[in-house]
């Protein structure tokens, strides 16, 4: 359409002017610069809370399926309660409620309190997945571990989850996506993220057009890499005549 | 036989559209249907609130409603039924354009982009930004700001203005953004955030109405004045000139001034608490005066 205007991403977020070279200068700041700003928020929201995920998602669900009762009804209380609760209402509790309980977390930054919420929202996601990806295997295959002399953790590490893991990369690619998504909610926490960005810069410069098909492509690339970091590694680690092997 | 029945029709149609061609427009769409939608907002401070229930209520709101009256006396029109249509500060502009909204009563400030897009009525309001702190912050002016967390609401224009003084000054704080006026204020309540910068009718309308009014007050310099007016569709001067004759009767007679009382003097529905906010110089000068300046021109001044 001809009444597009792209120059919108050129102007200084003060004067609104158009700055030459899109990028401010001097410690002035254009909506372009704002954007990639807006853009690593994102990137970092997301890149931590998937750590804190796949590291407490997957102690979680190993937890789920060992023969202890007590690690079992750890992992599935952990699992239940973070799945069964909003992902908003989670971030609201970690961002109002939790440092009124406890006043040492008065200080941390409220950056630190999202990664904890969406990651340990995830976490219950992931613990499901890995917990089906190890029971999908035969119980055989844990039998025999410890007939062969392997320790419970051994067979853990050495028999079980180097099948499992490679059984879930699927449904792990599809949650690790979720989360650049999930991390829009955010701005509720005023993150100056994408979705921030998107709602203040479009309010300011009345180019809402514009301003929200950036950050729509900006989501998609980065979900988009996702994928294909994941079917790279998914590749890389087959080994063939397992599932997913190939020779189909 | 469908041809005729066609023709039937549009001799009808054309016979039917012959009495009102004086009328064009959202004049004619309210003759019409006999129901006019006004947009309104959840929660703009005294000017634009619900009650609950789908009821609304406010400065803005009642202006309306009375010049809707009007319009429908200059109609003729027995019968006028108001729907309210909730709006939000994104999609109130596209759904004035678009004709879901015939009359908009929030607080949409009159700004020459948006004039591109909408008209706005005779300036009814005038807002003046201000700095809302903690009362024993010792904060009273912008440059005391230097290093703090400044909260504001995303989707407002108001932390422009203070970017526009940052530079101007160097002063330098950190922009917090809250997600709508009720979350900005929570950030300085509950210390996050070291100021609020926003109208004064809003940061007056959060004090009053937060747990202890006494511990917060508004400071410093206006940081911009931005003219608040009713929105109504762009190319539509019958309409525009009904709703501003109605606004004007009402500024000459005093009225206007009565009606602002009630709303920002007067406990107001549904808490009864006060806003307590006069009527500032530039909004009674806009009322002696009556204009449709955009905000640019105020800034000139």
């Amino acid at each position: 359409m001809s009444t597009w205007d792209w120059q919108v991403f050129c102007k200084d977020t003060t004067g609104g002017e158009v700055v030459a070279g899109c990028f401010g200068k001097g410690g002035d700041i254009t909506y372009l610069d704002w954007l990639f700003s807006a853009w690593g928020w994102t990137l970092s929201v997301s890149a931590l809370a998937l750590l804190v995920a796949l590291v407490l998602g997957s102690v979680m669900g190993i937890l789920r399926t060992t023969p202890h009762r007590g690690l079992v009804l750890l992992g599935n209380a952990w699992t239940e309660l973070f799945r069964n609760i909003p992902l908003l209402v989670q971030i609201f509790l970690w961002y109002h409620v939790v440092p009124a309980l406890f006043p040492f977390l008065r200080g941390v930054p409220s950056f630190l309190l999202v990664v904890m919420g969406l990651g340990l929202f995830t976490s219950a996601r992931i613990s499901e997945q890995v917990r089906a990806g190890i029971q999908s295997l035969p119980r055989g295959q844990q039998m025999a571990g410890l007939a062969m002399g392997f320790t419970l953790p051994q067979t853990y590490r050495h028999v079980l989850l180097p099948m499992a893991y490679r059984i879930v990369i699927p449904p792990l690619t599809s949650e690790s996506m979720n989360i650049i998504k999930n991390s829009s909610v955010a701005f509720a926490v005023s993150i100056s993220e994408l979705t921030l960005f998107a709602l203040q810069a479009q309010e300011e410069t009345s180019r809402g057009i514009e301003v929200y098909l950036a950050v729509t492509g900006l989501y998609f690339v980065s979900a988009f890499a996702i994928n294909r970091v994941a079917l790279f590694v998914e590749n890389r680690v087959r080994v063939p005549g397992m599932i997913g092997g190939g020779g189909h | 036989m469908i041809r005729r029945t066609t023709l039937v029709a549009s001799i009808a149609l054309a016979t039917l559209s012959l009495p009102v061609l004086a009328q064009e427009g959202t004049l004619k769409k309210i003759k019409d249907s006999g129901t006019a939608t006004m947009g309104v907002r959840e929660s703009s401070g005294g000017l634009s609130f619900t009650l609950g229930d789908g009821k609304f209520a406010g400065f803005h709101v009642e202006l309306c409603q009375r010049a809707l009256a009007d319009v429908q006396k200059q109609l003729g029109l027995a019968k006028l039924d108001i729907k309210y249509q909730p709006v939000t500060s994104q999609n109130r502009i596209p759904l004035v354009q678009n004709g879901t909204v015939d009359i908009e009563c929030g607080s949409t400030t009159n700004n020459a982009t948006r004039q591109k897009d909408v008209s706005f009525a005779v300036t009814t309001y005038v807002e003046e930004v201000r700095i809302g702190v903690k009362a024993n912050s010792g904060i009273t002016s912008i440059g005391q700001l230097n290093g703090k967390n400044v909260a504001t609401t995303t989707g407002t224009t108001s932390v422009q203005h203070l970017r526009k003084h940052e530079r101007g000054t160097g002063v330098d704080f950190k922009e917090v953004f809250g997600k709508d006026h009720a979350d900005s204020f929570l950030l300085l309540e509950s210390g996050r955030a070291d100021a609020f910068v926003m109208d004064g009718q809003i940061l007056a309308g959060n004090i009053a109405k937060s747990k202890s009014p006494g511990d917060f007050k508004i400071v410093g310099e206006v940081l911009s004045v931005e003219p608040i007016a009713i929105m109504v569709r762009k190319d539509d001067p019958a309409f525009k000139k009904a709703v501003d004759d109605s606004l004007m009767a009402m500024m000459k007679s005093g009225e206007m001034a009565k009606i602002y009382d009630k709303w920002f003097m007067q406990p107001i529905p549904p808490t009864n608490t006060k806003i307590g906010l006069t009527a500032s110089e530039a909004t009674k000068a806009a009322w002696a005066s009556p204009n449709d300046k955009p905000m640019e021109d105020y800034a000139k001044k």
